[in-house]
């Protein structure tokens, strides 16, 4: 085969058989590791959360003992937040699109990327031993007294398993940043990147920087329990609400880290499908790197009932205003860029439209919880754990959604039945919001979490709920079939099915390993529809040209 | 010397300057969130040493100001060394190089010795935090949360300057097959900047863990 | 390229004899009674130290404009945990702060 063939030979093509794939460097693949260490550590969570709405179909805790119960919303939330949420769309959908989207071969550092996965792998695998070994009671957020000296549940191994997965996100920050300084082709200027991949930076600023305080804050928590060293005991004059300041400091930016990069998959989604670049390109730019800063000064807010100074949960109630803001923008400028656009209703882009509206109902539902006077009411109620479903789920995984069904072709060639996707889609939809809506209600009505039973005037409300969640179930699982199906019926993708604009839309699908057979040179401004309505010209300059 | 430079270069790189100024600033990211994990430690410390003054200050008379100041010198000797060593690469001074980082993961190791010497002082002495821990003196308990933070911090540095050997130990081979000079000396440059931060941590904990009070012992 | 900027010998020695020199003044220091600024001294040299390594030792001064702006922003964000956290603890013994802190043995 000659050089140039090799050269333009799919990078799925490029290697086959298992080796190839575990010791491969390139980005494209990694991405598809990543696809399918999060597919598997989603079903684990989904299983979980089975479990609970099966148990609060009923008013009694008869399904599972209190204990037992506290094991499985533990396992739910750690499963989901770490090993889900937190990798899914930047180790799959970053890794596979961020060089391709800024003209580059492959991140600045390859083999890093590469351990950033296996890491990933070692943390989950730490953490299914815990779970075989018993399980986790204390909730996801680890919270000493309990958790420190009277639990006797697998804290140990998850809250390792827990630690080395922060040094998964910690690498995968580390690459993006200095992939996006330093590896942009030529003409790619900063304010010519795709909306994509400012969100990402901005992802990974969050990943950088927080990450490594929870880091520490879980070896405080093993050396606390393994050796009794105080840090948060009170008999020992510490305090267990440091560990909460320490927590909170990345896990409030955490679910920054979870939303950006679904906001990144937005911003590429409505561009492509009204044709129309993206109202207030820089606003949406800095709004990103704005939720990235402000999102490290609210943590408090998670805080306002611990027995924190009512001076500092003022302070941070209204720092949690702040965070509101650049979100906000982004929504505004989304749906102005829909205006006078040619909108095409196509799989990817309904999933961004039901994104618009779900992340706007969960956004301002965690404006009225910053509010400290209404948290007092409804902290630890149903309302909390409506309020970031709807962010989570009807924000992030509308993202997630979206982008796969978005870049499913350029990923692998291959088309999906668009009849399914609808299907699978309205499922989704549907079943969120009968799943998730009425929590609120029972929020508002008094219901808590984290309790196996309740008084029997909810039943209604938590039946309703756990209905909504066979729905969304089924609509989850129905991309596995189909999206599987595609790789070996479906039909075969071009360069460009949606007709959309973007470096990875100029190269074949799959792509080549090197992603591009020639270094492109970039003249076009992103989302420069309009100047393509004057004829087919390609948004890059020949390379022998400029 | 046409080969070296070729295979020095990783193919997602397009010039050895892209690739020099990657890597740099991967690490300066690195060490940020260096930064940001011996934070927490640091507000931990600044904490409790904020509410029980007192406590600190008997927790810190217990440890050797003379040790601790000459492990403080063999640590900035370490860092002159290692900044000596990446100069010697970029002059293309091979024997130079690998002298001084020889001499850089031998004051390492001085300092991890003279740190167990201090540990084991403080075994002797029921002073390590826990179920075995004893402080004769008033602010008896309070004081088991100073040792705590000086063992989980002196150890988590300890921690990282044993780390930091032995990847000195692969950069010493990599230095004596030749592989690097003024053509390609990123990995050099890289752990350099390691060993600088590492150093840092040192500077703040010295006068934080064992200079608190000091005063009120000299005054009696 | 300022990248490969070669810092001259002296000029390591004379950083590590300022290094030397504070950390003798820092251990001095600690033995004169100054009230409150026996910390702030202890800080400021420290921080002193720190710079001159940061600087010098770690080429910071030789390094494209994009290195010393990652040091501020983790030095930032570390007075962001300490300030807010200790915003928290400082306040809680105002009046009307709702959670009296354990006192001081």
């Amino acid at each position: 085969m000659s050089a140039h063939e090799s050269a333009g030979k799919s990078y799925l093509e490029d290697g086959h058989g298992l080796k190839s794939w575990l010791l491969t460097f390139d980005h494209k693949r990694i991405g598809i590791l990543y696809l399918l260490g999060v597919s598997f550590f989603f079903l684990l969570g989904g299983f979980f959360a089975l479990l609970v709405r099966l148990e609060l179909l009923t008013p009694q805790g008869d399904l599972l003992s209190p204990d037992a119960y506290n094991h499985v919303f533990t396992m739910h939330g750690v499963f989901m937040v770490f090993f889900f949420l937190i990798p899914a769309i930047p180790g799959t959908l970053g890794n596979f699109l961020l060089p391709i989207m800024i003209g580059a071969k492959d991140v600045a550092f390859p083999k890093l990327n590469l351990l950033s996965w296996y890491v990933f792998m070692a943390g989950g695998a730490l953490t299914m031993y815990g779970l075989f070994t018993g399980g986790v009671d204390t909730g996801w957020t680890f919270y000493p007294p309990y958790s420190s000296l009277y639990s006797s549940s697998a804290v140990l191994p998850v809250g390792l398993g827990v630690f080395v997965n922060g040094f998964a996100s910690i690498l995968t920050g580390v690459n993006f940043m200095v992939t996006v300084h330093r590896m942009r082709a030529p003409g790619m200027t900063w304010f010519r990147l795709p909306l994509f991949v400012w969100s990402h930076y901005a992802t990974s600023l969050i990943m950088v920087l927080g990450t490594p305080v929870v880091a520490i804050t879980l070896v405080l928590l093993v050396l606390e329990r393994l050796f009794h060293f105080g840090f948060f005991d009170a008999a020992k004059g510490g305090d267990p609400v440091l560990f909460q300041h320490l927590f909170w400091f990345y896990s409030h930016p955490a679910v920054y880290i979870m939303i950006l990069p679904s906001m990144a998959v937005i911003s590429e989604l409505v561009a492509a499908f009204a044709r129309k670049r993206i109202f207030g390109y820089h606003a949406v730019a800095f709004a990103s790197i704005g939720i990235a800063v402000l999102g490290f000064l609210v943590w408090g807010h998670h805080m306002y009932v611990s027995s924190q100074s009512v001076y500092a949960g003022v302070v941070f109630s209204l720092l949690t205003m702040l965070v509101a803001i650049p979100s906000a923008i982004k929504v505004f400028n989304w749906t102005f860029t829909l205006y006078k656009g040619s909108v095409a209703l196509e799989m990817p882009m309904l999933y961004a439209m039901g994104f618009l509206g779900l992340f706007t109902i969960g956004g301002l539902t965690g404006v009225f919880l910053g509010t400290l006077g209404f948290d007092v009411h409804v902290h630890d109620t149903y309302f909390v754990v409506a309020h970031f479903h709807y962010v989570m789920v009807g924000g992030t995984i509308m993202g997630y959604l979206g982008g796969l069904h978005y870049w499913w072709p350029k990923m692998t060639g291959r088309m999906y039945s668009k009849f399914w996707g609808l299907t699978s889609g309205w499922l989704v939809f549907v079943g969120f919001n009968l799943t998730f809506f009425p929590q609120f209600l029972l929020g508002v009505q008094g219901m808590p979490r984290r309790y196996h039973a309740y008084p029997d005037e909810w039943q209604v409300l938590n039946v309703l709920s756990g209905a909504g969640a066979s729905v969304l179930g089924v609509g989850l699982l129905l991309p596995v079939v189909y999206f599987l199906w595609s790789l070996k019926h479906g039909p075969i993708a071009g360069p460009n099915p949606w007709g959309a604009f973007g470096l990875e839309w100029q190269t074949t699908s799959p792509p080549p390993t090197t992603n591009f057979l020639e270094t492109p040179v970039i003249v076009h401004e992103a989302y420069d529809y309009e100047s393509r309505a004057a004829g087919p010209a390609a948004e890059t300059a020949p390379t022998s040209g400029r | 010397m046409s080969s070296e430079h070729s295979t020095a270069l990783a193919h997602q790189f397009d010039s050895p300057e892209q690739q020099k100024e990657s890597a740099t600033l991967g690490m300066w990211f690195f060490l940020a969130q260096e930064a940001l994990f011996f934070g927490g430690l640091f507000v931990t410390y600044l904490l409790y040493r904020w509410r029980d003054p007192s406590a600190f200050a008997a927790g810190s008379h217990e440890l050797d100001i003379v040790l601790g100041g000459f492990n403080t010198v063999v640590l900035i000797g370490s860092s002159l060394t290692m900044a000596l060593a990446v100069r010697a690469a970029q002059t293309d001074r091979r024997r130079q190089l690998v002298g001084f980082l020889l001499a850089t993961g031998g004051l390492g190791l001085v300092f991890l010795v003279v740190k167990y010497f201090e540990y084991a002082e403080k075994w002797h002495h029921h002073l390590i935090p826990g179920d075995a821990f004893h402080f004769a003196g008033p602010p008896g308990e309070r004081t088991e949360l100073f040792f705590s933070l000086y063992f989980a911090m002196t150890g988590m540095h300890a921690l990282h300057m044993v780390i930091g050997v032995a990847v000195l130990a692969w950069i010493l081979k990599r230095a004596r097959a030749g592989e690097f000079g003024s053509h390609y000396y990123n990995p050099v440059e890289c752990f350099g900047l390691y060993w600088h931060f590492v150093d840092i941590v040192w500077i703040f904990l010295f006068p934080l863990l064992y200079l608190i009070g000091r005063h009120y012992q000299a005054g009696g | 390229m300022s990248a490969h900027h070669v810092v001259p010998v002296k000029t390591y020695l004379a950083v590590f004899g300022a290094l030397m020199v504070f950390t003798a003044v820092t251990v001095a220091a600690a033995f004169v009674d100054l009230g409150a600024f026996n910390n702030l001294v202890m800080l400021g040299i420290a921080v002193a130290k720190a710079t001159l390594v940061v600087l010098i030792f770690m080429h910071v001064k030789y390094s494209t404009r994009l290195v010393p702006v990652v040091v501020v922003g983790a030095v930032l964000w570390l007075l962001i945990l300490f300030g807010l956290t200790m915003a928290d603890y400082v306040s809680r013994g105002w009046l009307g702060a709702g959670s009296p802190w354990p006192t001081a043995w």
